[in-house]
């Protein structure tokens, strides 16, 4: 194994991890909920497609608002640092199906099977996190080094 | 009030997202990349959210009602199956493919990128089609 140790930014993500963290904090004790953010995102959108009131489901559009808006409240302090994304069109198609149709089989996704889970010692999360890092390390590998793109 | 609480977790959440890098695609593909120049930066973002994760929904068990009254609603499912591990491979499969999981993707869009809008439309049909077609029976 190499690190990167020029793009590795230890102290930043520890950072970002513990204000994560503090936001799974505010939301579970002030909701009562957990801040999974496919769940968050997928209980409104069902709302939507059967018609029935969003009035429940008001918390949750408000957290992926505020999602939303973040990058323009970090702007006001400081530039965004750089993101790339290095798919086509198509390949984005493909990766948002799959990260939508896995996220609702397995229930749950980085945040809700990763963070929460795992931090109440659920071997259910376990699992799941488990399968979607396995899956990511393969997919990754056999995209750069056995497929070159 | 359950409101205020849910905007501005969003919005905290969002920040630690980009403070921590996990909104650049390229940086969550460089952790996923073991065999390449591994950066592992993500390990430490998920390793200190739990850490602080852990303290506090020991606090959260302890309680039954939440700031605003609502009823505390921790999951208390149990069950291994075969669609939680599927669903997870299928996930990590997408995540590997475009370095964007729910979270950062939306951030992505509302910075204004336009090709996290692409994935983030695919992601909502994605679990449509699931809701619609592949729900449990």
């Amino acid at each position: 194994m190499n690190i990167d140790w020029t793009n590795f930014t230890p102290w930043a993500s520890l950072s970002g991890g513990i204000v994560i963290g503090l936001a799974t904090a505010l939301y579970l004790f002030g909701t009562g909920r957990i801040a999974g953010i496919a769940g968050i995102l997928a209980s409104p959108l069902r709302t939507i497609l059967a018609g029935a009131s969003l009035r429940p489901e008001a918390n949750r559009l408000l957290f992926v608002l505020g999602l939303l808006v973040a990058p323009w409240c970090w702007r006001l302090v400081a530039p965004l640092p750089s993101a790339t994304i290095d798919v086509g069109p198509a390949g984005l198609v493909l990766a948002g199906l799959l990260v939508g149709v896995g996220v609702r089989m397995g229930n749950g996704c980085t945040s809700g099977h990763g963070v929460c889970g795992l931090s109440r010692f659920s071997l259910r999360s376990l699992v799941n996190v488990l399968a979607f890092m396995g899956a990511g390390f393969v997919t990754v590998f056999v995209l750069r080094h056995l497929m070159w793109v | 009030m359950g409101n205020v609480f849910g905007l501005l977790s969003g919005l905290i959440f969002g920040l630690g997202l980009i403070l921590a890098g996990m909104t650049d695609p390229l940086k969550v593909k460089a952790f996923l990349d073991l065999a390449g120049a591994w950066d592992p930066s993500l390990a430490l973002v998920m390793g200190s959210a739990i850490v602080l994760g852990v303290i506090v929904f020991v606090r959260a068990a302890k309680r039954e009602r939440a700031w605003t009254g609502a009823a505390m609603e921790i999951p208390n499912i149990r069950t291994i199956d075969a669609r939680l591990v599927v669903g997870g491979m299928l996930f990590g499969a997408g995540w590997g493919i475009g370095g964007f999981c729910p979270g950062p993707a939306l951030v992505a869009l509302g910075s204004g990128m336009g090709a996290a809008g692409i994935f983030v439309a695919a992601m909502l049909a994605g679990m449509v089609l699931h809701d619609r077609f592949l729900g449990p029976r």
